[in-house]
């Protein structure tokens, strides 16, 4: 029984390492392209760049770094910038930890793991892991997570020094590139209601609390957005259960 | 005020991305760990903090397409909006495959562009 399990973890291993072929990877990989070719025409040197991409891994919070950097923001300020928009990790791995986790993973094992977690690997866990027998679920995500990441360390470290002939039509359609997909896969991967007006709603505030508190902004759009989609999806249960 | 260009030091700056840019993020991931062991599959507690995830990541959408950074700003503002919502709307359309929604936006983004001569 031991035996067979453990054939079972290598295997859901695996499985998880072979989702270096799908879409979101790809689609992943394409916009570290983009990064990889801001980074180098802001002057990040070779080392950094591969640096932040396996440290940061969050592509929006590298492109605030780098921005950061650029524009001269003293430490204090850069890290500001880059905390306040990466607050949707905190929701995000609680959300994901619920499903991949069994009564005895260790705590140490998790947040090791949960380095790997950001929109991509979020997306397609969660489209597939309710095909994944429980007690494996750990190791498929462990095999994508760590795949994909190091995926793009080596993407990155390979084209950095040919990436800066880019044209500028196809490097901003590579950074439209990240939108654009956290647009339509965080909307498949979707199913319940309240994500869905949460949606909406967070993409009408983020703009909108933009104009009165751009520091916060992401930070109150997120609150705000995510406590109303909530209360309606409530109302409107409640109404569907009275009638 | 100590900034990325403060010291001479080779591995300054990589001190400077391990703060700002390490630090920043997972601390995040590492509290999400211990929250989200709490949490119950199922539960309304649960719901409401996928909701919260859902609605950050909305905003960073929204904020990544009306100030963008890098060669995306050489492309007006109405033609990002316009190519992200047509897109989405494809991609809503027609069955909801997520490549179909990024290539209808990216030919628009890019399409529009060469037209404008820009």
């Amino acid at each position: 029984m031991t035996a067979q399990s453990g054939r079972n973890g290598t295997f859901w291993f695996f499985k998880g390492v072979r989702g270096i072929a799908s879409l979101p990877a790809i689609i992943l990989m394409s916009a570290f392209v983009g990064f990889c070719g801001f980074a180098v025409e802001a002057g990040i040197p070779f080392g950094q760049t591969v640096f932040m991409t396996g440290m940061i891994w969050a592509l929006p919070a590298k492109v605030l770094l780098v921005g950061s950097i650029l524009a001269g923001a003293s430490l204090p300020a850069a890290f500001l910038t880059v905390a306040l928009s990466s607050i949707r990790l905190m929701p995000m791995v609680a959300a994901l930890i619920p499903e991949i986790r069994t009564a005895k993973t260790p705590t140490w094992l998790l947040l090791l793991l949960s380095h790997f977690v950001a929109i991509t690997a979020y997306v397609f866990t969660m489209e597939r892991i309710r095909d994944v027998p429980r007690e494996h679920r750990v190791a498929f995500f462990a095999g994508f997570g760590m795949t994909v990441t190091t995926a793009n360390i080596v993407l990155v470290a390979v084209i950095y020094s040919t990436v800066a002939s880019l044209p500028a039509l196809l490097a901003g359609g590579l950074f439209f590139l990240t939108p654009v997909y956290f647009l339509t896969s965080i909307w498949a991967s979707t199913r319940d209601r309240a994500g869905r007006i949460a949606m909406l709603v967070g993409l009408a505030l983020g703009p909108a609390f933009h104009q009165v508190a751009p520091e916060f902004d992401i930070l109150y759009a997120g609150l705000a957005g995510g406590t109303l989609a909530f209360l309606a999806d409530r109302a409107l249960k409640a109404r569907a259960e009275r009638s | 005020m100590i900034g990325y260009e403060t010291f001479e030091a080779w591995w300054w700056p990589y001190v400077f991305i391990a703060i700002a840019g390490w630090v920043a993020t997972d601390m995040w991931r590492w509290l999400g760990v211990l929250v989200g062991n709490r949490l119950k599959q199922d539960s309304a507690a649960l719901t409401w903090v996928r909701a919260v995830a859902t609605a950050l990541v909305a905003a960073v959408i929204a904020k990544l397409i009306l100030y963008p950074t890098g060669a995306l700003e050489d492309a007006p503002v109405a033609l990002r909006v316009a190519a992200a919502g047509i897109g989405f709307a494809a991609f809503l359309m027609l069955g909801k495959r997520i490549w179909v929604g990024i290539s209808v936006a990216l030919s628009l983004l890019i399409g529009g562009q060469m037209l404008m001569g820009l």
